[in-house]
């Protein structure tokens, strides 16, 4: 394990000033993925700022009806925030189906954006990879990969994004605020994930030095109904094979408005603007779930061992959106 | 047996582990904790390569990093003798460190990296080049590999004609069935501190058996056995991969030639390559019956992998020879070896991989003869020993089956498949019947009964989690007719002199025996009302005679068990809903300890059944995700409603009636599960785990089936 120097941040501009004057620094929230990295040098930092004593953990309503959770909430606070399960069930529910009791209680909102492909080859230092070490080849591609990207992937790199929060976030439009030493600005979470292409070791888009403060959800009525369902190898403590947060809300018979988007199937949380763009307006049954799916699920490109992940998807987004059609219209 | 001064047996009653208070509490140091002034660490480094030689170690550059203060490898490694034979045969190439420069698998050491702590000693091993010549590798096990031979001593064990039988039969079931490689993972990882102190070379270990691992010690390194002494006073978990390992080699050649004390650890991921795993098995299973279930031809026909070093046979299809007979009976075992690290006794081996083949296909010849599970094998249940026909010394399978069903409330179960729906999930029940041997090595104990009164016991037991130091007080409590509180029990040390190791079901009942044996010397030679001199009175037993003077017997453990699963047909997912465990494995010592052992056992088994297995990667050689993240046990919320009960089974020829529950839980837990999936949704699944693409992919292939 490399030698580290660890600092307490005092307040963001502290922090950033202590990130910027040190090559190598990283931001430490809860350490569940960092730390870990660490000990299996995949990370290497010369520092870490701490920053979980910042003043960054509200949760608060926004005035037009929206929510701003603080980047250093923590997956359980956030998880059990009336306003969260209130306003963006799905949500809730994705950070209480992700790791353990004793993680979430570890974890950060911001920590959990940034956290790195749990990918087989990714954690093994000694091996090829392409996100550790660009150019070095990926050996998923021709071998295991039954549990790797069928969407977004490209041909240097088929591992998925792990996060379960994000997938939620991404179904509801969550803006990211961060602030580096030019002064705050924000992103939408769509585009915090670039595309994989033949940069996959370019893991977000934020400026370098970057400290996310907090992630933003406008307000949105639908999310009011929505569901996170994961689908994974063990009952918990375990990465999804395949998730799926939707929204529905039905007025007569027909879709007014609907969210849906996909979890481990592609290097990002997978925001379905197809599958939602055939649905708007159409009729809530689960034919056009079916068919929405499809036209969603037309663009994957699977390999041999994840085909299973094509039907999987298709019947996960059928079945969720029908118990919330069934719901809406009990 | 003997009563307590209250008529009370100590045997039978529970009790709370002896040490539990210190685990719980942290104050029970592991190997990998205990402090020694001027400790330094050490870091192996392990070849990144599945074949080949290393042609060059840059140590220069390392041993100027902070801290470092040796690196050894084969081009400046001190000799090890490793022409020798310990307790469980030919010593493992594995354990002569650096002698030479082939790299026979990924994960092999090839470098110690030692350093001041162990942060300077794993950055600077993990900055370690290492240059090497690789040669093409071979890690790929199937069934259909030409390659595959019989194991010399493993020869096929037969009677009558298969072929004709099966012929003759108006039943057959014909299939093949799959486990992956599987890994013990005992939750703490390997750990030794070696030093030399007054001439001796003490190491504090993690292991299974302490008089084991001195004696290998004593060969490696060709020392006078007397100056070595090993003591694994607390151990977090072996399941068959604590014996002499390569981590103690390392301690000991950097201790020698350091002169100070020095500790090596492994990690999580070295695991993985260093200390052995369960072998993957692809197995053939032919069972030719009359429309009733009676058994004519039974043949089982079991492949597992072994490493180039050493040739270990998973001995998957020894369940058979104990469990049904017919007129044609043939078990046979099959070796591929390939250039992956070596395989070794893992939680029942052989019976484990081997119980899910045959009693999934139990269960399959069950459907086809439209005869319940449990009375298809009610109506094989032989007399006597299927091949031997030796007399069994006990066998209560039936009483499992037949109590286990009345509380599973098998009674009411619909045979048909994929009939019961709750919401998304398909409901069903499965079973499985199960064995293990049960036997005795001969060990050494002594009883000393102390001026005050008490009493000390000291015999070579090790405690890998079990509660084997509080079985040896309530056996000692019995045998010298006090209470356990004032016994006070010394194992784990092998200055203790030879014993048994904790392996092989063997472990309570060898020790047991021993410790009985010299109580009882001890209170004959006890003289009542008279003063024990200060220094006590000891006796000393061997059990060797009388082991060796035991009749000739079928002597096994039995079980049977039951499982109640969900499936989802849409995701794939599985989800056991509870399991019961019925056990016919002799006298239980303490009920609370031995109830967690064969949970333990159980809940392993639903681990195999749905999570467990180690993917090899092709192109590298090496396991992928090599940690528990990417190697799934059963998680809290995987385990159900949970019971095991035992029936009344004392074992007539041994002095407590012991038998042995180290691993009879886990056998034909997998099968039960399988066989449950079947009855929930129609679809069998005959490759292990039964994850959820798996499902799927079945489901697809079987629509409604």
């Amino acid at each position: 394990m490399k030698e580290f120097d660890y600092r307490r941040a005092d307040g963001v501009s502290g922090a950033l000033a202590l990130h910027g004057a040190a090559p190598e620094a990283r931001f430490l929230g809860g350490g569940t993925n960092l730390v870990d990295l660490m000990k299996t040098g995949i990370e290497r930092p010369s520092l870490l700022v701490d920053i979980r004593e910042l003043p960054l953990d509200g949760i608060e309503a926004t005035g037009d009806g929206g929510l701003r959770i603080g980047a250093t909430a923590t997956n359980s606070d956030t998880a059990a925030h009336p306003e969260v399960r209130r306003r963006y069930p799905a949500l809730a529910q994705a950070l209480l189906a992700g790791a353990s009791g004793q993680l979430r209680n570890m974890a950060t909102v911001g920590g959990n954006l940034l956290q790195r492909t749990r990918c087989g080859y990714f954690s093994d230092a000694t091996g090829p990879c392409n996100k550790r070490v660009p150019g070095s080849g990926c050996p998923a591609i021709e071998g295991e990969h039954h549990n790797h990207a069928i969407l977004g992937a490209s041909a240097h790199c088929v591992a998925t994004h792990p996060s379960d929060m994000a997938v939620a976030l991404a179904a509801f439009d969550a803006v990211v605020a961060y602030e580096t030493a030019d002064g705050p600005d924000e992103m939408p979470l769509a585009d915090l994930y670039p595309p994989v292409g033949d940069t996959p070791h370019v893991e977000t888009a934020l400026p370098a030095g970057a400290l996310i403060t907090s992630v933003t959800l406008p307000p949105a009525p639908v999310a009011a109904a929505s569901r996170y369902r994961k689908v994974r190898e063990r009952a918990s403590f375990a990465f999804a094979i395949g998730s799926v947060a939707a929204a529905l809300e039905v007025r007569d018979g027909t879709v007014h408005d609907v969210r849906l988007a996909f979890g481990a199937v592609a290097p990002r949380p997978w925001r379905a603007q197809t599958a939602e763009k055939a649905l708007a307006g159409g009729p809530a049954t689960a034919e056009a779930f079916a068919a929405a799916a499809d036209a969603e699920l037309a663009a994957a490109e699977p390999l041999p061992d994840n085909e299973y992940k094509v039907p999987l998807m298709r019947d996960l987004a059928v079945s969720v959106l029908t118990e919330l059609a069934e719901e809406a219209g009990a | 047996m003997t009563a307590t001064a209250e008529g009370k047996s100590a045997v039978g009653t529970a009790r709370v582990r002896l040490e539990g208070l210190d685990k719980v509490t942290g104050a029970a140091k592991y190997a990998g904790e205990v402090d020694f002034d001027g400790l330094a660490y050490g870091h192996l480094v392990l070849s990144t390569v599945a074949r080949g030689r290393v042609r060059a170690v840059h140590a220069d550059p390392v041993l100027a990093l902070p801290g470092v203060v040796g690196v050894w490898h084969h081009g400046n490694a001190p000799r090890v003798n490793t022409d020798f034979s310990g307790m469980l045969g030919p010593v493992d190439p594995l354990l002569g460190l650096f002698q030479n420069d082939r790299v026979p698998h990924a994960g092999w050491p090839v470098a110690l990296v030692v350093a001041e702590t162990s942060e300077q000693a794993r950055e600077a091993a993990d900055a370690l080049a290492v240059d090497y010549d690789p040669e093409p590798h071979d890690v790929v096990f199937g069934a259909d590999r030409p390659e595959a031979y019989t194991p010399p001593g493993q020869e096929d064990r037969s009677k009558g004609d298969i072929e004709a039988g099966l012929a003759a039969s108006a039943v057959v079931v014909d299939r093949e069935y799959s486990t992956p490689e599987e890994y013990h993972n005992s939750m703490e990882p390997h750990a030794a501190t070696a030093r030399w102190e007054g001439g001796r070379l003490e190491v504090v270990d993690s292991n299974q058996g302490t008089p084991m691992v001195a004696g290998d010690l004593a060969q490696l390194f060709s020392l006078d056995p007397e100056s070595v002494r090993v003591r694994a006073e607390h151990v977090g978990g072996a399941f068959g991969n604590k014996g002499t390992r390569p981590h103690l080699v390392a301690a000991v050649m950097a201790a020698t030639a350091l002169q100070r004390p020095v500790r090596v650890t492994l990690t999580r991921r070295q695991m993985f390559s260093l200390v052995g795993y369960r072998p993957p098995t692809a197995q053939r299973v032919r069972l030719g019956a009359d429309p009733d279930g009676r058994l004519r031809a039974l043949d089982h026909e079991a492949c597992s992998q072994t490493s180039t070093t050493i040739e270990y046979t998973e001995l998957s299809a020894t369940p058979a020879r104990t469990l049904y007979d017919a007129d044609a009976h043939r078990t046979a075992h099959r070796l591929l070896r390939l250039d992956v690290p070596s395989p070794t006794f893992m939680r029942a081996p052989g019976e484990a991989p081997g119980s899910f083949a045959l009693e999934s296909a139990l269960d399959e010849l069950a459907e086809k003869c439209g005869v319940d599970p449990i009375e298809l094998r009610l109506r094989n249940e032989p007399e006597v020993g299927p091949l031997s026909g030796l007399p069994f010394s006990s066998r209560n399978l039936r009483a499992c089956l037949e109590e286990g069903a009345r509380r599973f409330g098998w009674a009411d179960r619909d045979p048909r498949p994929g009939v019961r729906r709750e919401g998304r999930w398909l409901l069903g029940t499965g079973m499985a019947a199960a064995t293990f041997p049960s036997g005795a090595v001969p060990s050494t104990a002594s009883a000393t009964a102390e001026a005050d009164g008490s009493f000390t016991v000291g015999v070579n037991a090790s405690d890998v989690g079990t509660g084997a130091r509080t079985a040896m007080a309530l056996v000692a409590a019995d045998a010298l007719d006090t209470d356990p509180d004032n016994v006070k029990i010394r194992i784990a040390d092998s200055d203790l002199g030879p014993a048994m190791i904790a392996g092989g079901s063997m472990g309570t009942r060898s020790w047991a025996w021993a410790v009985a044996e010299a109580a009882r010397e001890l209170r004959e030679r006890l003289v009542p009302g008279a003063e024990v001199p200060p220094e006590g009175i000891t006796a000393r037993t061997d059990t060797g005679a009388a082991i060796g003077a035991l009749a000739q017997k079928e002597r096994y453990s039995f079980a049977a068990q039951f499982a109640e699963v969900a499936v989802d047909p849409a995701s794939g997912e599985v989800r056991v809903r509870r399991m019961l465990g019925a056990f016919a494995a002799g006298r239980i010592v303490n009920p609370l300890t031995a109830r967690s052992q064969l949970l333990g056992g159980m809940v392993w088994g639903l681990s195999m059944a749905l999570h467990e297995e180690a993917a090899r990667d092709r192109a590298s050689g090496a396991v992928v995700g090599g940690d528990l993240a990417g190697y799934h046990v059963a998680a809290n919320a995987d385990v159900p409603d949970m019971e095991a009960f035992w029936v009344d089974d004392p074992d007539p020829d041994d002095p407590v009636g012991i038998k042995g529950i180290g691993e009879i839980g886990i056998v034909g837990a997998a099968a039960a599960i399988g066989n449950a999936v079947w009855h929930a949704t129609g679809v069998r699944h005959r490759h292990l785990p039964i994850r959820p693409d798996r499902v799927l992919a079945a489901g697809r292939e079987a629509p409604g089936a």
